[in-house]
């Protein structure tokens, strides 16, 4: 009997059939899985494919055994023929962390900040190897060598609050290969991280898989990373499956429309080349940005120098894109040129110099220059209304304005951003992360700025919801005849909204122009390498 | 670290000798003296007293004798019990405050941390609901209802434990009041301890335990405790200062001959002297606790830096 099983299932390391996940509420039951069958072979990868919201994450979660406490898991996950969802806790132990294992969106925060490395990596050796702490500490070792972590003797001593976010990572993909398991769930396991970082970890979990042939289950929200390592692609939407198939066969012909257009969610089109004779809205002449780290009582304080002699000229209706790796000062050049910190250099705003201009020299021109977060969750006030939230500039701006004239406002604001008015009195935590994003638009659009400097405006966001906030953005500029600054890593992002580009590292500019020849012929080597990194996937297929 | 430590107590110095100095002047300013007593004494008995104790020099030159006096490490005599000096009232009532404060704080810490976990892993189930009223009665009802309460249930009643006094320090007597003492203190322990476990056990790094099939002991204990006892270890620190000292109700009723009395009625008597020394006495508990508390810290939490 049992052989008969091994021929018709035996290919599949873990089956998932009719699987339904529930989470209880105040409102009622809500089904964030409906009856989805799923099926992974061993050694291949399967890219689990949807927006947030999807129920991809849930469907693992709930294999794994790690859903919240209000929710339930119906049907089968069958791994070796073992239904996972009915062991007992003690079984379910010596699968996961073993046979199956998994490594998560958030690098920073899953690792225990008290232990050191070699703490948490022996830990699963102990528990499921079977090894004494001595041999694991020796074997946690070699892990680290093989997931190529730079000097592993002493990354394993630290802690992980003294390793980098790709660092940590591989501390985590390390811990998932200890025990030489069958299966590893890959949630987002990138999405945190630079392009580049990206780019090595993808490259690093692909190789890994070569070499012990596990089996790997990746989440993601990104098509380009798919198409660069799956064999076979799973779309889910709302909870269900609606197209599986091989990589190639998917991106060559889709057959749902959703899957299109997830597929289409790339950000395309180019912007219009502005006139060289429209004015120069923001300059700024070797500006430069340090600050000194006090390390002990007695020791000098190190400057750091977060931004060193940058000179960028924006005229109006142009949009600079900014780009470089987290720590390369991007956004820290962004708020010296709206004057939020002390430079050295100088900047110009209109015409008029700005430089380390007081508060109150700063007031009057203040509503012209405007910023958007990356955050779109915690940069709205969760106990103001949307209303409130949208017109509080105009209090300080527009004193005189009734509340009336306020109230109309807000609605033309968030009209223009594509959202009902009558949302204006809801509060925050009721709108979805795109949805909030429009509403920090509308709030800087409704005191009719000249500049608009976006940090990372799209980066927390779903690659569907992204291309609606970049088209907004578009016709918000042609309209108004906005100037931007767009802060990115994202590089499809930058390619199209900006006209030109700087590309920064560790605080210069190490290459600036316009976009089209930025992308087509980088010149400097970073360039050529973040370009690599980020359109690899999308330029192979 | 042996710099750090040696720098805080070195620090504690100048503290200390602000608390003193604040504290002597302001008892001064309360009104009457030591030896008002309701029937007053002759004119020429006062005199001598007034002289005997120093009270008849100018303030400032009774502040620099005691601060003389302090120096040496003579906190002087009782103005009000004449046969005792300050330094042998603490002899004697301090180590008794101890045992029973020692005791409540290792009570409360134990028995709040298990029921603040229990409560935490059963968050809002009947569990969770019957700890948390029981720590919110806990922390409502004040020591002066649960002592005659306790006292009334267990020693008179059933007769299990003497209903008060010190008996020599036998264990039996010990019982009630550092369940006494401790009942406030593990309601908020719990509170606490639960808190800090909910939020610890919904952390990504608790998720990867999970994920990884460790134990459930090494799971709660060792990776969400450590972290969620930070909060307490915070809370422990004065609340040791504050239980080792004595508690004036608990030796009241109970009749214990601690040192938590003193505070209150060398305050009420003017007891000069004996005020000080109290004074002195919670002031160097609170300062050695609170560097424990940031020793502890630190070595708890790696990403503390002592300096």
């Amino acid at each position: 009997m049992k052989q008969a099983a091994m021929t018709t299932d035996g290919d599949n390391v873990l089956d998932i059939r009719g699987l339904d996940v529930a989470f209880s509420t105040n409102d009622g039951d809500v089904r964030a899985v409906r009856g989805i069958d799923l099926h992974v072979r061993k050694g291949e990868t399967v890219a689990v494919v949807g927006e947030s919201g999807s129920g991809k994450s849930q469907t693992m979660m709930a294999a794994m055994g790690l859903l919240a406490d209000n929710g339930r898991a119906t049907g089968e996950v069958l791994y070796r023929g073992r239904n996972l969802l009915t062991l007992g806790p003690k079984a379910l132990n010596a699968v996961r962390g073993a046979r199956i294992t998994m490594i998560f969106q958030e690098p920073m925060t899953s690792l225990d900040p008290l232990y050191t490395v070699e703490r948490q990596l022996s830990e699963p050796l102990v528990e499921h190897g079977g090894l004494t702490r001595k041999q694991a500490s020796a074997r946690a070792l070699d892990l680290l060598k093989l997931v190529r972590i730079p000097d592993p003797a002493d990354k394993l001593r630290a802690y992980p609050y003294e390793l980098s976010g790709g660092q940590r990572q591989r501390v985590m993909i390390a811990m998932a290969l200890a025990n030489d398991p069958d299966v590893l769930i890959a949630d987002e396991p990138t999405t945190a991280l630079d392009v580049t970082t990206q780019a090595q970890i993808l490259d690093l979990i692909a190789d890994l898989q070569e070499r012990t042939g596990v089996a790997v289950v990746f989440i993601t929200h990104d098509l380009g990373i798919v198409r660069r390592i799956a064999d076979r692609v799973v779309v889910m939407k709302d909870g269900e499956v609606v197209e599986t198939g091989s990589t190639e066969a998917l991106f060559a012909a889709p057959r749902e429309a959703y899957t299109r257009m997830l597929l289409d969610a790339e950000p395309s089109g180019h912007k219009d080349p502005v006139s060289e004779s429209r004015p120069i809205v923001v300059g700024a002449q070797k500006l430069g940005v340090s600050f000194r780290i006090q390390q002990g009582f007695l020791k000098a304080p190190t400057v750091l120098r977060a931004v060193d002699d940058v000179s960028l000229t924006v005229r109006e209706g142009q949009t600079l894109g900014i780009v470089g790796e987290s720590g390369s000062g991007k956004s820290t050049l962004g708020r010296a040129l709206l004057q939020l910190l002390p430079h050295s250099g100088r900047v110009q705003f209109e015409g008029r110099d700005i430089s380390n201009a007081d508060k109150a020299g700063m007031r009057a021109i203040r509503r012209q220059m405007q910023l958007v977060f990356q955050d779109p969750f915690g940069s709205l006030s969760p106990r103001m209304t949307v209303g409130q939230i949208v017109t509080e500039g105009l209090l300080v701006h527009e004193p005189t304005l009734s509340r009336r004239e306020r109230d109309l406002r807000a609605c033309a604001a968030l009209d223009e951003v594509s959202l009902d008015p009558s949302v204006r009195n809801r509060y925050p935590h009721e709108f979805s992360g795109g949805q909030r994003q429009r509403i920090a638009i509308a709030r800087t659009m409704v005191l009719k700025p000249r500049l608009v400097v976006l940090d990372e405006p799209t980066s927390a966001l779903d690659r569907t919801i992204q291309k609606q906030i970049v088209d907004l953005l578009r016709d918000l500029q042609r309209e108004h005849g906005l100037t931007y600054l767009f802060i990115s890593h994202d590089l499809a992002v930058v390619r199209a909204l900006a006209d030109t580009i700087v590309v920064m590292k560790a605080g210069r500019v190490v290459e600036a122009g316009p976009a089209a020849s930025v992308f087509d012929a980088p010149a400097d080597p970073y360039t050529r390498e973040l370009m690599a990194a980020a359109l690899a996937p999308v330029m192979s297929g | 670290m042996f710099g750090y430590v040696t720098r805080r107590l070195l620090t504690a110095i100048p503290t200390l000798f602000l608390i003193v100095t604040g504290a002597f002047f302001l008892i001064r300013v309360a009104p009457g003296g030591p030896f008002n007593l309701e029937r007053p004494l002759e004119a020429k008995v006062m005199e001598n007293l007034n002289r005997i104790y120093h009270l008849d020099k100018p303030l400032w030159e009774q502040y620099l004798y005691y601060l003389g006096n302090l120096a040496r490490g003579d906190f002087g005599p009782s103005f009000v019990y004449r046969d005792f000096s300050v330094a042998e009232l603490f002899a004697s009532g301090l180590p008794v405050s101890l045992q029973i404060g020692a005791g409540a704080l290792v009570l409360a810490l134990i028995a709040g941390t298990l029921l603040g976990i229990a409560s935490a892993l059963r968050q809002n189930r009947p569990a969770d609901y019957g700890i948390v009223g029981l720590a919110t009665l806990g922390i409502t009802i004040p020591t002066f209802v649960i002592a005659p309460l306790l006292s009334l249930v267990f020693g008179v009643w059933l007769g299990w434990l003497p209903a008060g006094g010190w008996g020599g320090g036998a264990w039996s007597y010990k019982v009630l009041p550092i369940v006494t003492l401790a009942l406030p203190q593990i309601a908020v322990v719990t509170r606490l301890t639960r808190g800090a476990m909910i939020e610890a056990m919904r952390s990504h790094h608790i998720r990867t335990a999970r994920a990884y099939g460790l134990k459930p002991w090494t799971v709660i204990v060792v990776h969400a405790l450590r972290s969620a006892i930070l909060p307490v270890v915070s809370y422990a620190g004065p609340a040791a200062a504050a239980l080792l000292t004595g508690s004036v109700v608990v030796e009241t009723i109970f009749g214990i001959p601690g040192v938590g009395r003193y505070f209150v009625q060398a305050a009420l008597n003017r007891d000069y002297t004996l005020v000080m020394g109290t004074v002195i006495v919670i002031a160097i508990f609170i300062i050695v606790f609170n560097l424990m508390v940031d020793l502890l810290y630190a070595v708890i939490d790696p990403r503390v830096r002592l300096g």
